[in-house]
């Protein structure tokens, strides 16, 4: 071969490669290129074939086919093969609302679908603007009156009856509201010269992360009354209200922080040659910008806090968990603890998923103008 | 960042309305700063000090003593499992490390098993298999949407209700048996020798390293590497069977036996443990699986194509060109989820398996030193995360590009 190529005189060309088998797209070829297109590949598939026949039918038989769908006494789902749905006829409004006075459990639903419509709302961009600090105030408020009472004839809920979707959606929305603004105060107080108020921020921000939400939680609700002056008592759920944004607002600050960090040292050089002030060059120039690239990661967080919200049933508040662990007592229909829990993994599920989804889609758009097509 | 806030704002429009910034002391940086500062420490002692007096005439009101005396007394109440020899007539403090101990246990165990499942999980995310691909997508869509606590009592609840009782527990060859009361496996009878053999694995595996750095300098001399993984294997097991063997070769094992409702011998892994284990395991892995995952595709493609031109399998491309750039990218997130696990285990407590916090939690109830439980809480997560960010920032150190 090389004295071939060094003379170049006889030039004698390669054979032609052979064609590929197939080049013709049909369900046989992408057979062979997605599943079959190695030996080990080939065993994953045939493996996962097999997983899929093993657990689908029983699963579809278990969800669907064997189930019990309607309203019935817990008796009547004695030796059926599938889920007992009754269950969830039985203990729905349980679950969604907790022990709140179930006349008036259409104030609990018209609240948290107040409060999804705010969050949806806020999540469109043609409202990211003043229009929210009006929104805001106002949805939250028309939401308590509409959860508490005590005005415009309704009657008073005191809040250790509220319970289930509401509580956990008041503990993950006021609490980020509420966090969002002391965590840009810190993350700007961590970025910051002044040597103590750096210090202060820092060690806040890595105390609160260093330690489990539990310890938080727990810190709330023994410790805060000891800390209380005598007479003063503030309510078990106020207090892990508290827990859950002294909690949030030190992780949402690591995420503005990194929005900070990510703004090019030229803008803050400008603002300052624009003669801005700190104030000044921080809310005009630098925030704007950081905030922005940070919604994606903020919305992941406060998924993650959704998802912690949780843990409030170990200090005892009815959260969504909670109230679904409480009909799972019941002597009843204690046998149906997984359609309990299938049921309630579904809610939240749906709640985490299309947040997640709509982070994926934000980044993307945030990102148009930097991407080639 | 700098030199914000010199001065006031400049006014090109009208300049001498102003008097020179500099003549008063307010608009002094310098200043200003000192002065937001010392504001904060009179809030932070003012805060400090209403609360403290506060938590104190509390305490008076309430007869109970500050203080860690009471990790002296006598705890009286049982643990389920503990790794150290534990009754209730131990102290607190005993009590609190078996708590301790348990917490590090699942800890560290499910470190491990989550990378595992990690990494297998986000490789098959980006496998050309149109099935483990789905599969692997599915999963941690799945599991990272749906809250820990949760699953922990979708496991716990499952291994209770549908694992059979002991009388009736599924038999593995006699020796390991499966109920819900966990699972029950055989040891090797108790013998000192067994230390050793553990020990002389450990010199085994440091005698590993070192041969595999003198195969990495024949490597870079000759240019031929001479085989490294199976003589580790061997130097590590030979050192181990060695000792084994001079120690006289016990071969007494304790044997789990059905004796009337329940088992005796051999040793156990709790439900409450095994629930925990599965639940922090397979939640932690989706989200280990999504930063390998993007770890993986950070690396240019141009490097998995260049890895095929020089004619590696791609196992190989994988492995020598693939994933050694991409730990760069996934070590930083991944040392965040170590921790999250860690504190996660602190969910334990909802399903009664004994770690730190659930057996703080019983000694708060009982002592009423709610701080002192609290602050022990505190320290003890704030140093298990710190020891693994310490070590996690050692092998990132490690890892990272060497620029020229």
């Amino acid at each position: 071969m090389a004295d071939i190529m060094n003379t170049g005189a006889n030039f004698i060309p390669t054979e032609a490669r052979p064609a590929p088998l197939s080049v013709r797209p049909g369900p046989l070829t992408w057979l062979r290129e997605n599943l079959f297109d190695t030996w080990y590949n080939a065993l994953f598939t045939l493996l996962g074939i097999y997983i899929i026949w093993q657990a689908v039918p029983p699963a579809i038989a278990w969800l669907f086919i064997n189930a019990y769908w309607l309203a019935a006494p817990a008796e009547v789902c004695d030796g059926i093969t599938g889920a007992c749905w009754a269950f969830i006829h039985e203990k729905a409004r349980f679950i969604f609302f907790g022990t709140y006075s179930f006349d008036e459990q259409w104030r609990p639903g018209a609240a948290v679908i107040l409060i999804l419509a705010t969050v949806i709302i806020s999540c469109m961009k043609p409202f990211w603007n003043k229009s929210l600090l009006v929104i805001w105030p106002v949805s939250l408020t028309i939401c308590w009156i509409l959860m508490s009472g005590g005005i415009f004839g309704l009657a008073h809920i005191p809040n250790n009856l509220w319970g289930g979707l509401p509580i956990t959606l008041m503990l993950a929305v006021l609490g980020a509201v509420v966090a969002f603004p002391i965590s840009i105060a810190l993350a700007l107080g961590r970025r910051s010269n002044m040597p103590i108020i750096k210090a202060f921020c820092v060690g806040y921000i890595e105390l609160i992360r260093g330690v489990p939400l539990i310890t938080i939680l727990f810190m709330a609700s023994v410790m805060l009354p000891l800390f209380m002056p005598e007479g003063l008592t503030i309510d078990k759920l106020l207090r892990a209200q508290v827990a859950i944004i002294m909690f949030l607002a030190a992780y949402l600050a690591e995420v503005v922080r990194g929005g900070l960090q990510a703004i090019p040292k030229g803008q803050y050089e400008a603002a300052d040659a624009m003669g801005l002030s700190y104030w000044q060059s921080m809310i005009f120039i630098i925030l704007p910008q950081a905030l922005k690239i940070t919604i994606p990661p903020m919305v992941n967080t406060f998924i993650g806090i959704f998802k912690d919200t949780s843990l409030v049933l170990i200090v005892g508040i009815f959260d969504l968990t909670s109230t679904m662990r409480t009909s799972i007592q019941d002597l009843d229909w204690r046998a149906y603890f997984l359609e309990g829990m299938v049921f309630v993994a579904i809610i939240y599920f749906i709640f985490c998923f299309s947040m997640s989804k709509y982070s994926q889609w934000l980044e993307s758009d945030l990102h148009r103008g930097h991407k080639r097509i | 960042m700098t030199d914000h806030a010199h001065t006031g704002l400049p006014q090109p429009q009208a300049p001498k309305a102003k008097a020179p910034p500099s003549d008063n002391i307010f608009y002094s940086e310098k200043f200003r700063s000192i002065l937001y500062q010392i504001v904060l420490i009179l809030v932070v002692i003012g805060l400090g000090y209403f609360l403290v007096s506060n938590t104190l005439t509390n305490l008076a009101d309430r007869g109970i003593q500050s203080g860690y005396g009471f990790l002296d007394v006598r705890a009286g109440f049982d643990i389920g499992e503990a790794m150290i020899s534990y009754t209730q007539d131990d102290t607190y403090g005993r009590a609190m490390i078996v708590g301790i101990l348990n917490t590090v246990k699942v800890a560290f165990i499910g470190i491990i098993l989550a990378s595992i499942l990690g990494v297998v999980m986000g490789i098959a995310r980006l496998s050309s298999n149109f099935l483990m691909a789905r599969f692997a997508s599915l999963y941690v869509e799945v599991m990272r949407n749906i809250p820990l606590l949760l699953q922990l009592f979708f496991w716990y609840a499952l291994l209770i209700n549908l694992l059979p009782r002991p009388r009736d527990s599924w038999n593995f060859a006699d020796i390991m048996f499966l109920s819900n009361r966990g699972l029950k496996y055989p040891v090797m009878a108790e013998n000192p020798i067994w230390i050793w053999v553990l020990a002389a694995m450990l010199v085994g595996a440091v005698a590993a390293v070192f041969y595999a750095r003198w195969a990495d300098k024949k490597q870079a001399l000759t240019g031929q590497r001479p085989p490294v993984l199976w003589p580790s294997i061997g130097i590590i097991v030979g050192f181990g069977i060695a000792t084994w063997l001079l120690g006289g070769a016990p071969t007494a094992v304790n044997v789990p036996e059905l004796r009337g409702f329940n088992f005796r011998g051999g040793a156990t892994i709790s439900p409450e443990f095994l629930a925990l284990l599965l639940g922090l395991v397979i939640y932690t892995g989706a989200f280990i699986a999504e930063i390998v995952r993007s770890g993986i595709q950070a690396v240019s493609y141009g490097q998995t194509e260049a890895a095929e031109a020089v004619g590696l399998n791609s196992g190989d491309t994988l492995r020598l060109v693939v994933l050694p750039q991409a730990l760069r990218v996934i070590v930083p997130p991944v040392t965040s989820q170590y921790l999250n696990l860690t504190k996660n285990s602190s969910l334990a407590i909802a399903i009664g398996y004994p770690d730190l916090v659930a057996v703080g939690n019983t000694a708060l109830n009982q002592s009423g030193q709610a701080i002192e439980v609290i602050s022990i809480f505190m320290i003890v997560y704030l140093s298990l995360s710190l020891s693994t960010s310490l070590f996690m920032n050692w092998f990132n150190g490690r890892i990272a590009l060497t620029e020229r």
